[in-house]
């Protein structure tokens, strides 16, 4: 029976390995889900003059994008967002983190806008308010301005039918 | 074409390793010599090709070939060309490659190596190797093929991590996987004595030396790994406990357990069961930690780009390959009868109590690296373990190791005399304690945990002392002591310098941040640093602040410090870089923070000063020559030209 100790601990571990490969370590439950979105008024990239604001959106369903044209993962899920866009289901808002290049105004004139409003987090501070730990994250908001689920890393496809949409279809969109 | 090239390459490379490990491994089983003979060419023709693949790959580097994906997302056009080259192994696909060279290396290495071993043993060592190879290689062509196009291709690539544009970042990766890939030859020795039943002392001896020279390359990859941990991240310290590094650290905890268990089962033929066991171990760790490392289910500050795809792979084969060998290994475990008796108090005893010390510390490290993990799966909530925990449980585990490793040596075989021990050792038991209690004294501070570094680091080295005086009065010389006494004490020895440098870096360092306005001065343990403002710098592929710092003591200007904060121009990611000076009793360490207004005339400014950090790269370069120095110890040699004539015979025969 001694002899086969090591190979039963092996087997333990790969059964948690197997568990682990379907786990996100990095996903943090935010502590803002089911809590009010925290408020913010920051201005808008390419029309400083106007601001955006999440108050503006109280009775929508909207989704916030934190972004930044630096961030390499972003470019994966910029296809998708393109579509969603399109496709019209809820207003996606896109904050612009952490721009100190000014990069975003002329990328998103390249590649396409997906967003409805991009405002400009420079500082990064509305990126601590809302607990931002690194680009891309997504949130889903509802019409009373509660946040209902966060997503950390780039959106597939995949993420959003199996993650997204269910949450949408429940908030009634 | 080139690209293509590399990839036909890597396809040739994986037929080779299939011959390399199918035909010798039927052949030794049927006693079949020719399809055995197969092994050696097999196995060669196999690293010329992954040479030729790792060649293409470094080609499109130096060209800046961005049609190539792994390129155009690691490379950049204004990256300094030594980068570009080093850049070919930046990247999990490239890093890969890298490891199934080095794979191909330690093959070819045996292949070479070995004419004084049986052919059957050859045959399965080579075979072993080659279905290692295959595992990689197609996990290499199948989920991270390095060679992808991608068209159409970006005008410039997105550079290569500014973290990783460092020298010390250029060797450490290479004789890390030195390392880790070198307790393979370990473990094919293993396997194949396991599938030959031959488990006899021969086997430790033929995987002994190999075993020393992976863990060297191993030591040095996790000291060079440390040092650029230390001098990049800007933060002044030299080690996280962060999955990475534990993934590192684990193999090499077991590797020294096995260096150790080896001598016993060569020597005394005692311990094959569990010397087998340690084998397998070590280069287990080796492939667990590149499945935590390349999987995604840890997460650690520095950790490849994750794929779930490759996460099933590379779990699978650890599958496979873990698994199997441990069935092989309770297969074969009746058959394997210790000899050599030995009483409580022998060498015998000694090392087996340093073996368990090392495992539960690597059980330790183990269990604090998966537990987010475990609780994780478990759904029981996410946590991280930090520093903390691995202090509190690492530290008080390797005091008995440190104690031990002082006697171990000095013992007999078999049975050795505590009253004859206690007598040899009295003085410089005294004399540790001595140092123990008084020197803290003399520095700031009386700490518990530098009285015991320094009683436990001043004993090691008494005990090297002790161990060269006993053998001088036996009447050997300096000159014909042997090269593993030589190895074994300046390994030791490094580990004594090491403990001790730890001790002191870890009870007094001091570190300070400040606000500083140019002419703004700090004092930090004696020293006066004063800010001169920062300047615009521009590097090849990078903006910099560039500030300077002067060091003054007692009024004497001794050094300017130039620390940067750089700004890289194709990923727009900040770095820290300090500007070290390193001196051998204590390093100035500065490093630039956030400018702190517009103009960016004052600066937030971090001061350290280490003393003694330097003694840990310094013990671990004893450890690393250590272990060369008794690998190439005579008696390996001699083996090899006193049976290659049996060889001979038994071939003609």
């Amino acid at each position: 029976m001694k002899r086969w100790i090591p190979l039963i601990l092996f087997l333990v571990l790969v059964g948690f390995f197997a568990k682990g490969l379907f786990l996100n370590p990095r996903e943090v439950p935010s502590p803002f889900i089911g809590k009010a979105a925290p408020d913010f008024t920051l201005p808008v990239v390419g029309d400083p003059n106007t601001t955006f604001s999440p108050a503006e959106m109280k009775g929508k369903v909207w989704v916030m994008n934190v972004w930044a044209p630096w961030c390499v993962s972003c470019r994966q899920e910029h296809g998708l967002l393109m579509a969603l866009a399109q496709s019209q289901t809820a207003p996606i808002v896109g904050l612009n983190w952490k721009d100190k290049d000014r990069e975003a105004e002329m990328l998103l004139a390249r590649e396409g806008n997906p967003y409805f409003a991009v405002p400009e987090d420079l500082s990064g501070k509305v990126g601590i308010d809302w607990g931002v730990t690194g680009t891309p994250e997504t949130y889903v908001i509802d019409q009373a301005g509660i946040v209902r689920m966060k997503h950390v890393g780039p959106i597939s496809p995949e993420i959003w039918k199996e993650k997204f949409e269910p949450k949408l279809k429940e908030l009634g969109v | 074409m080139i690209p293509e090239l590399g990839h036909f390459a890597l396809i040739v490379a994986l037929l080779l390793a299939i011959t390399q490990a199918v035909l010798p491994l039927i052949g030794a089983q049927r006693g079949n010599l020719t399809l055995m003979s197969v092994a050696r060419p097999a196995a060669q023709g196999q690293f010329v090709f992954t040479v030729i693949a790792f060649i293409c790959l470094a080609y499109s580097f130096l060209v800046n070939d961005f049609t190539v994906e792994n390129v155009a997302s690691n490379s950049f056009s204004q990256l300094p060309e030594l980068y570009r080259f080093t850049a070919t192994w930046g990247s999990h696909e490239g890093s890969l490659l890298l490891w199934v060279v080095i794979l191909a290396f330690w093959t070819t290495a045996v292949s070479v190596f070995s004419r004084h071993l049986p052919d059957d043993m050859v045959a399965r060592v080579l075979g072993v190797m080659g279905l290692i190879s295959i595992g990689f290689l197609v996990f290499l062509l199948t989920t991270s093929n390095p060679f992808d196009r991608l068209l159409p291709a970006p005008m410039d690539g997105r550079d290569m991590n500014p973290l990783l544009q460092d020298w010390g970042m250029i060797i450490h990766p290479p004789m890390l996987y030195m390392g880790y890939v070198g307790f393979a030859v370990a473990f094919a020795f293993a396997i194949a004595a396991l599938l030959s039943g031959r488990l006899d002392a021969a086997w430790a001896r033929w995987s002994r030396p190999w075993t020393t020279v992976a863990w060297a390359f191993l030591t040095l990859g996790i000291a060079l790994g440390s040092w650029w941990a230390y001098r990049e991240l800007g933060w002044g310290g030299w080690w996280f406990w962060d999955p990475t590094e534990n993934a590192s650290f684990m193999p090499w905890i077991a590797g020294t357990a096995l260096i150790h268990s080896l001598a016993v089962t060569e020597k005394r033929g005692a311990f094959k069961a569990w010397t087998v066991l340690l084998a397998l171990t070590a280069f287990s760790l080796s492939l667990l930690g590149t499945f935590l490392v390349r999987s995604g289910v840890l997460s650690s500050v520095h950790a490849f780009a994750t794929d779930p795809a490759r996460g099933a792979f590379i779990l699978a084969f650890l599958v496979l390959v873990i698994g199997g060998s441990l069935v092989l290994y309770a297969w074969r475990a009746p058959k394997m009868l210790s000899g050599g008796g030995f009483t409580w108090f022998s060498r015998e005893a000694l090392l087996l109590g340093n073996n368990v010390v090392l495992l539960a510390a690597l059980g330790a490290v183990l269990l604090g690296t998966l537990y987010p993990l475990l609780i994780d799966a478990l759904g029981m909530g996410k946590i991280s373990v930090g520093p903390p925990y691995f202090n509190a449980v690492f530290v008080p585990l390797m005091a008995p190791a440190l104690f031990l490793m002082g006697i171990g040596p000095l013992a007999r075989w078999k049975e050795a005399s505590l009253p004859d021990m206690v007598s040899r050792l009295k003085w410089a038991l005294a004399i540790s304690v001595a140092t123990g209690l008084l020197l803290p004294l003399t520095l700031d501070g009386f700490k518990p945990w530098a009285v015991f570094g320094f009683a436990m680091s001043m004993w090691i080295f008494l005990t090297v002392l002790v161990g060269f005086r006993e053998r001088l009065k036996n009447g050997a010389r300096l000159s014909t002591l042997t090269r593993s006494f030589w190895g074994m004490q300046l390994a030791h020895l490094g580990m004594a310098v090491g403990v001790a440098g730890i001790t002191v870096v870890a009870n007094y360092e001091v570190e300070r941040d400040v606000r500083m306005d140019i002419g703004d001065h700090t004092e930090l343990a004696g020293y006066t640093f004063t800010f001169r403002g920062t300047t615009e710098h521009v590097g090849p592929n990078y903006r910099a602040a560039r500030g300077t710092v002067e060091v003054s003591k007692n009024g004497k200007k001794l050094y300017v410090l130039h620390p940067e904060k750089r700004i890289y121009n194709a990923s727009g990611m900040p770095m820290t870089e300090a500007s070290v000076r390193p001196v051998l009793f204590d390093d100035i360490y500065v490093a630039l923070g956030e400018p702190l207004d517009e103009e960016a005339k004052t600066w937030a400014v971090r001061v350290f000063h280490k003393p003694f950090i330097n003694w840990l790269w310094i013990g671990s370069l004893l450890m690393v020559v250590g272990g060369f120095l008794a690998a190439s110890d005579r008696r390996y040699r001699i083996a090899v030209k006193a049976a290659a004539p049996t060889a001979a015979a038994a071939q003609g025969a």
